[in-house]
């Protein structure tokens, strides 16, 4: 095959647009956050933009891409450093420096989503090389399961994606559930905040949040409708169907919130649209638009009363990874099998089209053994982190405000004691400026 | 000389500063507040929490005057804070011992 420009052009504009989602999450996030974290949040996503670029070129392309050892796992040192693949490699319709470009950045923010689940209480030093660690053990691997096809980048590739056939288009399993159970098992191995279910933890900007599920949902249109890896049908009908199901699951979020509490909310219809666009992700290429309304709906209800359920089980997912990522991709990958339709680019029946329960069955086997893995891998991880070098901020510290222990910053300066227009209490120290030592002892 | 203390709802402040303006009050010091009294607070849900804020956003009037002026100041104040529902706010008196304008050195009625 040769390479096809308007392909190209379409897979490299998608990899930006899934980049620009992680700056967007780090606004979704650190808006829900108290005020005194904010900067932590927001640099927990970063931090994983640093991390997983570096180890992606180095061997975590090669970990998810290359040769596969039985399905489970691509050899790591095969293109080591993206050896072997900066010629005129082509897979499919693209240079390979493409398609390693457009999957780098998915896992960037399989990564960042987990920090939501541990907001402000994890050491920062802790928190960056679980980013290293947990693509290494957890994602490269899943990701080869999920996205590595017989023939395309390597001869071999993973079990779920050629051997059960589980439709998984953009990422609900490698992705979404990936993160959600690995969110589940972090929190559990940190505990709980410092005052949780006592103390009022507000979220202290809801403009943030609203101006990052915004970005969310336009970066994801890379995400969903560039996993077609061309610029052809497939993507335009994953575009349309991103946008059907995410409108639906905001409009079932706000309507579960009106029902239920009295008022919509805007944090209801942020999480709302991740909802959406979470559950959207894996069957983007098998449902119709109507199917795909249909699932939004089901998505941002489900997850509109899965976010309560931290409250009674009493556990502290602080930013609803569980109730949104996990329980999202579950109704998404697992809707697969009773939505899909042959009419839809993946070509397959479900249930409710009358093609029984052979994909059904392949959804959840895909579903459950990535929870199963990431949980289980995730909580070992956590632990042996806690255990040594730890995990877990200390708690005068938590209570003071993470921003200043970890980073020695604070978010916002509106004036008042602490600077602004009266000029502020604080003088530089000669040790950072000079400069303005010498102006203020003149 | 009195200090008269009124705790009104924010968006009252502009009425009860013209009305003192035009009953020839000269100066004041405004500060933003919260609490509550027997309004108590109010409740916010997110994702489905429901939290209660018992503090209220305040604005606190502090009005220098003079004893023949202090009760006249309360009656302004109270005309225009007051909308007769709950949270309307409360308006105290006290006793002032000296007052100094820090630029000049006045002392007493000389310095309101």
């Amino acid at each position: 095959m040769e390479i096809n420009t308007g392909d190209t052009a379409w897979v490299l504009a998608s990899a930006a647009l899934v980049l620009f989602m992680t700056p967007g999450l780090a606004l979704f996030y650190g808006g829900m956050v108290r005020s005194k974290s904010v900067l932590n949040m927001m640099i927990m996503s970063f931090a994983a933009m640093g991390t997983i670029a570096v180890s992606w070129v180095l061997w975590g392309y090669s970990e998810a891409f290359g040769e596969s050892w039985n399905g489970l796992i691509g050899n790591p040192f095969q293109h080591f450093g993206l050896d072997g693949l900066l010629g005129d490699r082509i897979f499919g319709t693209i240079p390979a420096a493409a398609f390693v470009a457009f999957q780098s950045v998915f896992a960037i923010i399989a990564v960042a989503l987990i920090s939501g689940a541990i907001a402000d209480r994890a050491k920062f030093g802790a928190w960056t090389i679980f980013t290293v660690v947990w693509a290494t053990v957890v994602y490269f691997p899943v990701a080869h399961w999920v996205f590595a096809f017989d023939g395309f980048a390597a001869e071999k590739g993973g079990w779920i994606a050629n051997q059960l056939k589980a439709i998984d288009f953009a990422g609900g399993t490698a992705i979404h559930i990936n993160a959600g159970a690995a969110g589940l098992a972090l929190a559990l191995v940190l505990g709980k905040r410092v005052g949780f279910g006592k103390e009022p933890m507000r979220p202290h900007n809801l403009t943030l949040v609203m101006l990052g599920a915004g970005i969310l949902w336009f970066g994801w249109f890379g995400f969903n409708a560039g996993s077609a890896l061309g610029a052809n049908g497939t993507a335009a009908i994953a575009w349309v169907n991103t946008l059907a199901a995410t409108g639906a699951a905001m409009l079932g979020w706000l309507l579960v919130e009106k029902m239920r509490d009295g008022h919509p909310t805007t944090l209801g219809a942020a999480s709302g649209v991740v909802a959406g666009l979470v559950a959207i992700t894996p069957a983007c290429s098998a449902l119709t638009p109507v199917g795909s309304v249909v699932l939004g709906i089901l998505a941002g209800a489900a997850c509109a009363y899965a976010v309560g359920l931290k409250f009674r089980l009493g556990y502290d997912d602080s930013l609803d990874v569980v109730g949104v990522h996990l329980v999202g991709g579950l109704v998404g990958t697992i809707g697969v099998g009773f939505l899909a339709s042959k009419s839809a680019p993946a070509g397959v029946d479900g249930l409710f089209y009358g093609g029984g329960v052979d994909q059904l069955w392949r959804q959840t086997v895909g579903a459950l053994a990535v929870l199963a893995f990431s949980f289980i891998a995730t909580y070992v991880i956590g632990l042996a982190l806690e255990k040594t070098i730890g995990f877990r901020l200390e708690r005068e510290a938590e209570i003071a405000g993470i921003d200043l222990q970890e980073h020695a910053e604070s978010g916002y300066d509106l004036g008042g004691y602490t600077g602004g227009r009266f000029g502020g209490t604080a003088v530089p120290s000669p040790a950072s400026s000079t400069k303005t030592t010498e102006e203020i002892s003149a | 000389m009195k200090l008269v203390t009124a705790i009104i709802k924010p968006h009252q402040l502009d009425q009860v500063k013209e009305a003192l303006e035009a009953y020839g009050i000269s100066g004041m010091t405004v500060s933003e507040a919260s609490g509550y009294g027997r309004q108590r607070g109010h409740s916010e849900v997110y994702r489905g929490a429901e939290y209660t804020v018992d503090f209220v956003p305040k604005v606190r009037v502090e009005v220098l005057v003079d004893d023949i002026d202090a009760s006249s100041v309360v009656d302004v104040i109270l005309k225009t804070a007051q909308t007769g529902r709950i949270g309307d706010g409360k308006i105290w008196t006290v006793p002032v011992e000296e007052v100094v304008r820090v630029r000049t050195g006045e002392r007493g009625i000389e310095a309101l």
